[in-house]
């Protein structure tokens, strides 16, 4: 009887606590949102700027990754949305290594993070005559710092205007 | 663009060939050889004559001390402070007293004489061994005043010759990226000077973003990655005249070029639907060969010295790996089995290492690795280094090195270091700005 009832009070405290550290992560992604990373593909929207309202300009990813996260599906499906409503509008996709690799590996690699998101854009319906590609590997990385949340803004294919 | 480059006339023959003092270069010198570099001698209408053509004082002191500080760099030499030499440099080119030099510990010594001859600058220059007392060589050069630099590197790689039994490395220049600005833009341009930090000039005006610029090992020629119109593609260009022209205009990026030993191809990735394959192309006929077909990114390109294979860089393991092939594309094989990443292999001009960069828990290393893989040494460990290139004699890698920037993403700078094979003797090359992609020339002489 007794402890029967101590493992109910056990159990009680320990559902609270999940409770409220659920809360506590929730609470933390919702207010801390800038700056923050998922595993080490950046999550947050400090470097982003946007093609239109709703349409934000870049896609990120993991360390010598060039899979799309699922942000980034949804961000290229708004850009998507975005160019068949502009049929008129270009894009130049530019894609962007971090600088923790070899300089002409992460050309290749820029590259193959662009495609990946032309790719994307191509089966939500934009022609690849609309869509530039262009690597510039570690050579324009948007934060100059040397920690992994810098290294996670910087790895990065960005979506640009071209006409 | 450049001056063409005037041809030197050696004159005189060796005398004498005795076997005397050797340098072991094999493993590490940590007991460089004590060398006396006496001041060429010179006498004063020829002093004179120098020092209204050439702006300098004394033209037989500052050829000497390109010698003195090319033997010192090199990490196998000791050169001997002047203050401590007893006899004055015209006597001892003529002989010696090998006591005066024995005394100050001096086992080589290096003297020489300089003349103004026809608006010519004519030297001579021998090396004595100084406990056999005897002549090791005595040569002689002549040339147009304002190749007096060479001439201190020529000398330099005939006394480096002798002594080690090996062909110097003096006489070669450095092509590089230079480097300026905020590390989120960049300003980059191309750059060469001599081996030992002098005699900068930049080759473009970096108005678009230059890259790994690659000397051909035959002429004057430098191949390198050029984002002009904003189309990364692989340029060639002629240091002697300045003429450029576009050579990989594939529909793609192209990149990380570099010649074939004989200097007749370009050997490059192509980029295209997220994949790199390598191909060459024929500078004679345009004709372009693919090399590698595979999905994963193939970069960083190499050739064997003797043309047969190709060493290059792959992730189709899943990671950045070295391969070797045949140099028609066929029979790749991995190479590289350690822990970490493994990119830009390129090959000993000996033929028996392959350089490469490492990145193993967050750190970067140079290292070498026979082309079987095996052997695998690391030369020097650091925050971000990449992009060894070899002297012409194979004994000494450069390469550049990347600093940390602090929290405010400030202290960015890139210099270049070189290294010897034994690892030790590890030292910057001083750059009027900062600098990377660092390519040794072949020896400019023979």
């Amino acid at each position: 009887m007794i402890l029967s009832k101590i493992f109910k009070n056990t159990l009680l405290v320990l559902t609270a606590c999940l409770i409220l550290s659920a809360c506590a992560t929730k609470k933390e992604i919702a207010t801390d949102i800038k700056g923050s990373m998922q595993g080490d593909v950046y999550t947050g929207t400090d470097t982003v700027e946007y093609l239109a309202e709703g349409v934000p300009d870049r896609v990120f990813f993991a360390t010598n990754e060039s899979i799309l996260t699922t942000a980034s599906r949804e961000t290229l499906r708004a850009q998507a949305a975005w160019m068949r409503k502009n049929s008129s509008i270009n894009v130049v996709l530019e894609g962007h290594a971090d600088e923790r690799g070899t300089r002409e590996y992460n050309l290749a690699l820029g590259e193959r993070r662009a495609n990946a998101a032309k790719d994307y854009l191509m089966t939500y319906g934009i022609s690849s005559d609309r869509i530039t590609v262009l690597s510039y590997g570690k050579e324009r990385p948007v934060d100059s710092g040397s920690n992994p949340l810098s290294w996670s803004k910087n790895r990065r294919s960005v979506t640009v205007k071209a006409n | 663009m450049m001056k063409k480059i005037i041809t030197l006339f050696l004159i005189i023959i060796p005398i004498n060939s005795y076997a005397l003092i050797e340098v072991d270069i094999t493993r590490g010198n940590l007991d460089p050889l004590p060398v006396a570099v006496s001041p060429l001698s010179i006498d004063e209408k020829s002093r004179k004559s120098f020092e209204k053509v050439l702006k300098k004082k004394n033209i037989g002191v500052e050829i000497s001390s390109i010698v003195e500080n090319n033997l010192r760099t090199s990490g196998l030499f000791n050169p001997l402070s002047k203050k401590a030499f007893l006899q004055a440099p015209d006597i001892a080119n003529l002989k010696p007293r090998f006591e005066d030099w024995s005394l100050i510990k001096a086992q080589a010594l290096i003297t020489g004489k300089v003349n103004y001859v026809d608006d010519k600058l004519r030297v001579e220059f021998r090396l004595w061994d100084v406990l056999a007392a005897k002549e090791m060589m005595a040569l002689a050069f002549t040339t147009v005043p304002s190749n007096w630099r060479r001439v201190g590197h020529i000398i330099s790689d005939k006394v480096y010759e002798r002594l080690t039994g090996e062909k110097g490395y003096f006489d070669t220049r450095i092509i590089y990226v230079a480097e300026e600005g905020p590390k989120t833009q960049r300003v980059k341009k191309l750059a060469i000077m001599d081996q030992d930090g002098l005699n900068n000039k930049f080759l473009t005006l970096g108005n678009e973003l230059v890259l790994t610029p690659r000397f051909n090992p035959t002429s004057q020629m430098v191949t390198y990655l050029s984002y002009f119109k904003n189309l990364p593609r692989v340029y060639l260009l002629d240091i002697e005249t300045g003429t450029q022209e576009v050579v990989g205009d594939f529909p793609g990026m192209t990149f990380a070029p570099r010649f074939s030993p004989d200097g007749k191809k370009i050997i490059m990735s192509f980029a295209k639907d997220g994949k790199s394959d390598i191909y060459t192309m024929d500078l004679e006929n345009r004709i372009v060969e693919r090399i590698t077909n595979h999905p994963s990114i193939d970069t960083s390109p190499s050739y064997s010295p003797d043309g047969k294979f190709i060493t290059f860089n792959s992730d189709r393991s899943g990671y950045q790996q070295i391969y070797i092939m045949n140099n028609d594309g066929s029979d790749v094989k991995r190479i590289s089995f350690g822990n970490g990443l493994y990119g830009t292999p390129v090959w000993s001009p000996r033929g028996d290492l392959i350089a490469f960069t490492k990145l193993h828990k967050g750190k970067f290393y140079i290292g070498v690795m026979r082309t079987d893989g095996k052997g695998e040494r690391l030369l020097t460990e650091n925050y971000y280094q990449e992009a060894p290139s070899w002297s012409p004699n194979g004994r000494v890698l450069i390469f550049y090195r990347e600093t940390k920037t602090n929290d405010k993403g400030e202290g960015f700078t890139a210099k270049l270091w070189s290294i010897d094979l034994t690892g030790y003797n590890e030292r910057q090359i001083k750059t009027p700005t900062d600098a990377s992609d660092p390519s040794w020339s072949s020896l400019l002489s023979n």
